[in-house]
């Protein structure tokens, strides 16, 4: 066990950190704090017995599922970044954990059999970065439509697209 | 233009029922003229008929995004003659504050438009006048046997791909200009 | 429909001859403009629904990318548009959760006065849309009437009846003058007239409280994993109010009760969105009473906001503080972090993931929606359900497409 030690001010936090070390016996979770939220980054490979551990210690709901493209960021080493945000209903206390993605490996297990609002969330992140969710009820694009081949929110697409808003027939007044 | 055709497109133009294609924003400014403060059933447009084998306008209201365009030519195809489109707002106009992969540029690149109404969204007042510009439009050059629509046989809108996108497209995917042929514009 | 039927191996849509797929949308009055659900029915019985989205994707958290904080703001307006200023509040919530920017006490009061009205419009429109829905219009008529005062509200502040764009990051873009406060008195002593036309005619309506009572029943566990918030949270019994739980803005200072309601069905929902406009009300009014004087900028004398006209044209500090604060290579820089920040706006917790990357920019500006997480349990709540329950189900969740499909 590796916890990286950092000061927090209340003893919620520390107690989190013990839980999940007893869950997690043997994987490195890097903590960070900023603004008085926690982050904690999880190494991609323990994703799945990670995501149990947060529900195992509390956390019931997920409040957001995103991801982001470091492409452009500067000074990482990582392409992906999938960012969970989660939520202990009745303490209130908030999490966002992490986990970094490279390419071409851009498949990872899904939290759908942890918290089924992951569904949807995954399916867009899918529709917009890529990567993919083993494990998934019902894995397709959700917001743009099926025949759709690029991933739009990558940082190496650019915003007004490629034609494919041009690309359809054009109807005449006198033919309609 | 004769009698029979004055009279019916008075009639015609004074009970033009809407088929509010009512996308985003622009459907409650929609709602909005259609409810008690700007009533736009004072103009003619009694019902809403979200029906379009009944209805003689479509108010296009809000932005297009290409999974709806298809759904949006569909139910054009779908309205009997003597049909008129009303583009509500700047987005279904030419594509809004939204230049985007994922939006049309208007609509009218597609499909037939009658009047444009400009406004993010327009006020209830802006639209009522396009209903009356309309109103102004068909009492002027109606005809009983909609025969003014035959004759517009030539797509009206931005052609489909503009100079500029087709140049920012290809610089894009790394296709290079000869610089003596062609000086691109910034 | 009692809950029972819903555990019932009968529904199981692929062991079932006979049924037929009705497409439900995208163009469809009820609807809520563009959603679209393929419904597997059993004569009049839904036994499958399946929602499909994007028919309103325009690329919004691409743009995100592209603007700047206080351009994006205009963006972000079109939404959840129909409380558009919610939305501005809560982005420019998480952006100066991320600059790390205190907001000045008349600032504070000024948007919490929005954001309750807001909420009060969202819930007229989304009580008077879904009784539409269910054949009633009158009181669309009285909803929307009461919305327009709101109009003149937000015209009066920031001159756009809609998608005002008034906040800045650290301010707003106008003060607002004494007329506004007393428009604002006079719509709050106004409104108990229309909320008791409303209510009277719709909540003990026989016609209404029969087609919603017991219908699209969520119960606490699904409402919890499957990530509802808001109103629909609230009426499964999660006592959750991001107002109250994590005070932002001028919510600490004011005392109002968090609304909710044990059953989970429509009825409930509807319920818990009418006491939640009589609360936003006693809101507005305590917030008018306590309203401080002062600036409405953070930081005069910082980069934190965009000063005063009349400073900028009449003295060279207050010029060089506006250039410094517009041109793009000088403005504010964002430290390199990431936050996410979620204000308890009227559908729901609207929550901002922020990336930023030394410059005024976000690198990534996701919105995290509470009409999607709502809209993907609409399938577990429609089974068991009639056809004409779809309706009522689809407008006690509060869908907006704008937000759902961004």
């Amino acid at each position: 066990m590796a916890n990286e030690t950092t000061e927090f001010k209340s003893t919620e936090v520390e107690a989190l950190k013990v839980r999940l070390a007893e869950l997690l016996p043997g994987v490195l979770l890097k903590w960070s704090e900023f603004r008085d939220q926690m982050r904690v980054v999880c190494p991609a490979a323990e994703l799945g017995s990670c995501l149990k551990a947060f529900k195992a210690a509390g956390f019931d709901q997920l409040t957001d599922l995103t991801a982001v493209d470091l492409l452009e960021y500067g000074n990482v080493n990582d392409r992906f970044e999938v960012v969970y945000c989660l939520l202990n209903i009745d303490t209130g206390l908030r999490l966002i954990a992490k986990i970094h993605l490279n390419e071409p490996d851009l498949t990872i297990p899904s939290a759908t059999s942890v918290w089924f609002g992951a569904d949807w969330l995954e399916r867009e992140v899918y529709d917009m970065y890529g990567i993919v969710f083993e494990g998934h009820p019902n894995f397709k694009r959700l917001l743009l439509p099926e025949a759709f081949q690029s991933f739009p929110l990558r940082k190496d697409y650019p915003v007004k697209g490629r034609g494919e808003r041009h690309n359809f027939p054009v109807i005449t007044r006198a033919e309609s | 233009m004769t009698q029979l055709d004055a009279a019916a497109s008075w009639a015609r133009a004074n009970s033009l029922w809407p088929m509010p294609f009512a996308t985003a924003c622009c459907g409650i400014e929609l709602m909005s003229t259609a409810a008690s403060k700007h009533d736009l059933s004072r103009f003619g447009s009694e019902v809403m008929r979200f029906s379009p084998r009944q209805c003689d306008l479509m108010i296009v209201a809000g932005r297009v995004v290409m999974k709806m365009l298809p759904v949006l030519q569909r139910i054009w195809l779908q309205m009997p003659e003597p049909k008129w489109c009303i583009s509500m707002g700047a987005c279904a106009c030419t594509g809004g504050v939204f230049d985007t992969y994922a939006v049309v540029q208007g609509i009218d690149r597609f499909m037939p438009v009658d009047v444009y109404v400009p406004g993010c969204p327009p006020r209830p007042e802006q639209l009522i006048r396009s209903i009356i510009d309309l109103q102004e439009k068909i009492q002027s050059g109606g005809t009983v046997n909609a025969r003014e629509f035959k004759l517009r046989i030539l797509p009206e809108g931005p052609t489909r791909f503009d100079e500029d996108e087709l140049i920012r497209i290809r610089e894009r995917n790394g296709f290079k200009l000869d610089d003596q042929k062609y000086n691109p514009v910034h | 429909m009692p809950l029972e039927l819903l555990e019932s191996p009968d529904l199981d849509a692929s062991k079932r001859e006979g049924l037929w797929t009705l497409n439900f949308g995208p163009q469809h009055p009820a609807t809520h403009t563009t959603l679209r659900l393929v419904l597997q029915l059993d004569g009049e019985m839904v036994v499958d629904a399946e929602p499909d989205i994007g028919f309103l994707h325009s690329g919004f958290e691409k743009l995100g990318e592209v603007l700047d904080f206080n351009q994006y703001v205009t963006i972000v307006d079109r939404m959840n548009y129909i409380s558009p200023l919610a939305n501005e509040i809560a982005w420019h919530h998480a952006v100066e959760k991320l600059l790390g920017i205190e907001l000045t006490p008349r600032c504070k009061y000024i948007r919490t006065i929005f954001a309750e009205l807001m909420r009060l419009h969202d819930h007229l429109l989304c009580l008077g849309a879904c009784v539409l829905d269910l054949g009633g219009a009158t009181a669309f008529m009285y909803a929307f009437n009461a919305r327009e005062a709101i109009y003149e509200i937000c015209e009066r502040a920031s001159g756009q009846r809609f998608h005002t764009s008034y906040t800045r990051v650290g301010g707003l873009l106008y003060d607002v003058t004494d007329d506004w406060v007393a428009m604002v008195k006079e719509f709050v002593r106004s409104f108990p007239k229309v909320y008791s036309d409303f209510s009277g005619l719709v909540m003990k309506n026989r016609i209404f409280v029969e087609r919603t009572r017991d219908v699209g029943v969520l119960s606490r566990e699904e409402a919890i994993a499957g990530g509802a918030t808001g109103p629909n949270a609230r009426a499964s019994g999660v006592v959750r109010d991001l107002r109250r739980d994590e005070p932002y803005l001028a919510y600490d200072d004011l005392d109002f009760d968090v609304c909710a309601s044990q059953g989970g069905d429509c009825y409930a929902r509807f319920q818990v969105r009418m006491m939640e406009m009589l609360e936003s009300i006693k809101i507005i009014q305590q917030a008018l009473e306590k309203l401080p004087n002062g600036p409405i900028f953070a930081g005069e004398t910082g980069k934190a906001g965009i000063p005063d006209k009349k400073e900028v044209y009449r003295s060279i500090e207050g010029l060089i503080h506006h250039f410094e604060s517009i041109m793009p290579n000088r403005q504010m820089a964002a430290p390199k972090e990431s936050i996410y920040a979620a204000t308890e706006s009227p559908n729901g917790e609207l929550g901002y993931y922020i990336v930023g990357d030394g410059t005024f920019r976000a690198y990534r500006a996701r919105t995290r929606p509470p009409s999607l997480l709502h809209f993907a349990l609409f399938s577990k709540l429609i089974r068991g359900c009639m056809l004409s329950d779809v309706v009522a189900v689809l407008g006690s969740i509060n869908i907006i497409a704008a937000e759902l499909d961004r």
